[in-house]
């Protein structure tokens, strides 16, 4: 089969579908890669390296016409008229928003495979166009907010005095935040983050930012792994949140965006209260913005100075790492549709990652999937759901039964030691007495051995297997004895002791031994500071 | 003063000596000390124990002497080259192997004690058989504990049906032939009439001995050889009673407390019961893939990309199980640790009280490849550190990090103490495949999402990973 890799037609688009890297990918597994003349061109990937992968070049009518069309953008009507029926197209279609364009892929026969519909899935994440776009654009956004600020993100200390550090308030830890809370961080910045999910600030704090909470708010993880829209009361705590943190940030950067929809978080007024020369970046504006001044694509500033970037195009600004990224996304749904490696496209409407994607096929919407429930963010159960969903006893039963166990326990032990008493004046004295040192001995090994730290223990095993070979002295003193068969057998019983005497002091000290200090001095200083032995 | 009192006033010492000895072994500093006053302590026994016997001997004194010096010199050459010549990685076999000695040992003494002097009252007769009870069993179920641990036997439990019952049954004969022989030996009865029940008491505890640590798998060899090292402590005090004997008895006392402490920590290391553990069959090794189902799908990665992840990390925790053992990986893996070092990243190892086949036995492994000890840490000393920690890798441990023991109340694993390496930003697991470990459960570790997977001998990826640094 033939994959057709078009230049896309969308204005201002600078990323394409395929690099020279992916086709050479593509066609180990067994495809013919058609690749529209200029195709790569605007992401610095000149046509000559495609066909030095082993792509050939063609003209538009050629590559639109191919089996299997893979492409970055929707195609744009005239595009869709250059669709054979029965071909297969992969492309971001966003079916949510724009159900009349997978009807019209439907009703002309395409199977259409939606590269933004991917279910939130582990096994799916290679192939999750979402998350490699939101990556790269959580990163570009801070670059574009450093760009406008007129600061520095790190604090300086200089002769010419201090800086302090730039606050960057980041709302929403999505792959878009966690990305932009990196970057952010590792440009210096103080950051703070926000996420209406509480699981997720283990993951913020891995991040270097500190996880800001709304007092009260917390919400389940929804079943699909995206968040969900938030109650009445838990948003009136959240905007709260919002405004005493971006009143204090120079650089705020939102990334809520639920199903294609975006949430308000940052209000006029809050714009209004933070300081000028201050920078709002907007990842939502493709859908609708999250902040009230966002205009979709553009840079408006507020009449208090403060910038507000609501670019739509951040992934197409790097257009040569994300067409990368893209790219293998491509190869990774291909890889999973072609299970004979041989350039024969098989959907399989029985996997769950292809039934999800799979918008149009055979001429019938397949938009909405049926749900797919996540293994990728297993909801972590509250400790009293986990009591009650085992089908244990209830805690009262348990203390209980705790209770009765410990009455067994006293009772059993006081007939022990009643039993043991009666054994033990049963004996003769000297018995008595040996049972003296005996009950004595154990107590003592109890508390020494306790000690014993948990590295030394195997040392130990040997060690008191080598004292433990002090039954070579009962042997010892059977040797004289005037039979000769308790001679002979005491020679037998001393031999194999006194190997356990000897074997086990030498092998401890030799494991003993071995356990030595560190001889360095501990390191006080970071990487990166040069001092480093 | 008799030759008597000198000998007891010398095992006082000696015993004292013991126990000093075994405090010492608390601190790695003062662990070498503990070493020498066992050693000291011993010989100071050993002497007064020849002098005694020279004295006491019903044979020419020279006979006598020559024989001892014999038996000291065998256990001086065999003991001595076993000593030298054990690699680290055998220990586990090395100590099960010195377990049996004391188990033979003592039914040999119970033996001699009893053909010394047959007619004697009945409380040193049960002394006698039960030393050699507890002597029969600690052999012959160590030999099996060397056997598996060695690997010339099959680790896979032993799975007799009813097998609890024929373990019952052994103690009931073993309970009549007590009886047997108490009225065989009475002051009325033949010369050796007691023999009979006594010789057939030895062969079924030598049998339930076999049988019961044949019954339980090789991944619970900690508990099993911290089980039989406090039967050969029991052993020994059992010869103490029946020879009369106090040091015997203080001696055996230690030993036998210690392994049940060992035998303790491992379990609650596994939250598992020591009854479970020692009626064995806990699941084959090696196990079946996925009780829990399909669990996504894990993601592989490659030696260089690992070196890659590593080069930027400023943290690194090492956590090795008994596949760095089987692997001889610590060799590599301890040159790893000492270039990041070298580079200044901050790397730590953390151990698993159960890792490995015996107590502490990772531990010695670092140590024989010249890890520093304070670097090698406890689980409860460096769980709280895993979430600031760039990278961990998992070196051939499994069930010891597996994240169902503390999220998944069904798990057969729920509850165990694990180390919570899924808190690192990243963590790259060396395994040879996708098999599930000792418990058979599946690890949900391996499917998260910064987790990799690096397969293949883990001796071999660590070297590579060192090149490409």
């Amino acid at each position: 089969m033939q994959i057709g890799v078009p230049r896309e037609s969308r204005a201002g688009e600078r990323l394409v579908a395929a690099t020279p890297a992916t086709v050479r990918r593509l066609r180990e597994l067994g495809y013919d890669v058609l690749v529209e003349a200029g195709a790569g061109e605007r992401a610095n990937l000149p046509t000559r390296e495609y066909v030095e992968a082993g792509a050939s070049v063609a003209g538009r009518e050629a590559v639109w016409g191919c089996d299997v069309v893979t492409a970055v953008n929707p195609p744009s009507d005239e595009e869709l008229a250059l669709l054979r029926p029965g071909a297969t197209l992969v492309a971001q279609l966003a079916p949510a928003t724009h159900p009349e364009r997978v009807a019209a892929l439907a009703a002309r026969h395409v199977t259409a495979l939606a590269l933004d519909a991917v279910p939130r899935i582990s096994r799916a994440q290679a192939l999750d166009v979402l998350s490699a776009l939101s990556n790269v654009a959580g990163y570009r956004a801070v670059i574009e907010a450093a760009e406008e600020f007129g600061g520095m993100f790190a604090g300086q200390v200089t002769a010419a005095g201090t800086t302090p550090p730039a606050t960057v308030f980041v709302i929403g830890a999505g792959v878009a935040g966690l990305a932009a809370i990196g970057t952010a961080s590792s440009l210096g910045a103080r950051v703070r983050a926000f996420d209406v999910r509480p699981e997720v600030g283990e993951q913020i704090e891995s991040m270097g930012a500190t996880f800001v909470q709304a007092e009260g708010a917390t919400q389940e993880v929804s079943v699909d792994g995206y968040a969900r829209e938030l109650s009445e009361d838990l948003q009136a705590a959240t905007l709260r949140t919002y405004a005493a943190e971006t009143a204090g940030a120079d650089i705020v950067v939102t990334t809520a965006l639920v199903r294609g929809t975006a949430p308000t978080t940052v209000t006029a007024e809050m714009v209004a209260a933070m300081r000028p020369g201050s920078v709002v970046v907007d990842l939502a504006a493709s859908g609708g913005g999250n902040c009230e001044l966002t205009v979709p694509g553009e840079r408006v500033v507020s009449d208090n100075g403060v910038v507000v970037l609501g670019y739509t195009d951040l992934p197409g600004r790097m257009p040569q790492h994300t067409s990368q990224l893209l790219g293998t996304n491509v190869v990774n749904l291909l890889a999973l549709t072609t299970p004979g490696r041989d350039g024969r496209l098989v959907v399989d409407l029985d996997d769950v990652v292809v039934r999800g994607m799979t918008v149009a096929k055979d001429g019938e919407v397949l938009w909405p999937p049926p749900p797919v429930p996540v293994s990728a963010v297993p909801p972590p159960p509250p400790a009293e759901e986990a009591v009650a969903a085992a089908p244990g006893p209830d805690p009262a039963e348990a203390a209980a039964d705790r209770v009765r166990r410990t009455r067994r326990r006293t009772v059993l032990a006081a007939l022990g030691a009643v039993l043991a008493g009666l054994a033990i004046s049963a004996a003769p004295p000297e018995t008595a007495g040996h049972f003296t040192v005996f009950a004595l001995a154990v107590v003592v090994g109890f508390y020494v051995i306790s000690a014993v730290t948990h590295a030394l223990h195997t040392p130990l095993m040997a060690q008191t297997n080598a004292i433990s070979g002090i039954i070579l002295v009962g042997a010892l003193l059977q040797i004289g004895d005037d039979s000769w068969v308790v001679t002979v057998l005491a020679v037998v019983a001393a031999s194999v002791a006194s190997i356990n005497v000897f074997g086990g002091f030498l092998v401890a000290n030799r494991m003993i031994r071995m356990f030595r200090r560190d001889t360095r001095p501990p390191a006080v200083s970071p990487r990166g500071t040069g001092v480093t032995a | 003063m008799t030759a008597t009192s000198v000998v007891q006033a010398t095992y006082v010492v000696a015993g004292v000596l013991f126990i000093l000895s075994l405090a010492g072994l608390s601190k790695q500093e003062s662990a070498r000390r503990g070493n020498v006053l066992g050693m000291i302590g011993m010989a100071l026994a050993l002497a007064a124990t020849v002098a005694l016997a020279i004295e006491q001997s019903h044979r020419p004194w020279q006979v006598t002497a020559a024989l001892i010096l014999l038996v000291l010199l065998v256990g001086a050459v065999v003991g001595t080259w076993r000593a030298r010549n054990v690699e680290m990685t055998q220990m586990p076999e090395l100590i099960a192997l010195l377990h049996s000695f004391v188990g033979v040992a003592a039914v040999l003494v119970g033996f001699g004690s009893y053909l010394s002097e047959p007619h004697s009252d009945t409380v040193h007769l049960v002394e006698v058989f039960l030393g050699v009870l507890i002597g029969a069993v600690t052999f012959t179920g160590s030999v099996v504990a060397f056997l598996k641990l060695s690997a010339r036997m099959k680790s896979a439990p032993l799975m007799l049906p009813g097998r609890n019952w024929l373990n019952l049954a052994a103690v009931l004969v073993s309970a009549v032939l007590l009886a047997w022989y108490l009225a065989g030996s009475g002051d009325g009865a033949g010369a050796g009439a007691g023999l009979v029940p006594l010789v057939l008491m030895t062969l079924v505890a030598l049998g339930l001995g076999w049988h019961l640590v044949a019954s339980i798998g090789g991944g619970d060899m900690p508990v099993v050889v911290s089980m039989l090292n406090s039967y050969s402590g029991w052993a020994a005090a059992a010869a103490g009673f029946m020879l009369g004997n106090d040091l015997l008895i203080i001696t055996g006392a230690l030993v036998g407390a210690s392994g049940a402490i060992l035998s303790y920590i491992m379990c609650r290391a596994m939250n598992r019961s020591f009854v479970s553990v020692v009626l064995g069959g806990f699941g084959a090794e090696g196990g079946t893939v996925a009780v829990g189902g399909e669990q996504g799908e894990h993601r592989e990665t490659f030696a260089a990309e690992v070196a890659e992840i590593l080069t930027h990390a400023s943290s690194v925790i090492v956590v090795p199980g008994y596949g760095m053992a089987v692997a001889k990986a610590q060799y590599p893996v301890a040159d790893l640790a000492e270039k990041l070092r070298g580079r200044g990243v901050r790397v730590r190892f953390g151990v698993h009280p159960v890792a490995g086949r015996l107590p502490g036995h990772m531990n010695v492994l670092l140590a024989e490849a010249k890890v520093p000890y304070d670097i090698v840490l406890g689980m409860d000393e460096i769980n709280g550190d895993f979430a600031s920690t760039d990278v961990v890798l998992v070196i051939g441990a499994n069930d010891t990090v597996n994240p169902a023991a503390q999220e998944d109340p069904g798990s057969p694993i729920a509850g165990m103490p694990v180390l919570e390496v899924w808190r690192a930003r990243d963590v790259v697991v060396f395994k040879r495949s996708m098999a599930t470990g000792y418990a058979g459960v599946q690890n949900p570790l391996f499917f998260r999402e910064n987790t990799a997977m690096l397969f293949g001998d883990a001796k071999d990826q660590v070297e590579r990973i060192i090149q490409a640094l």
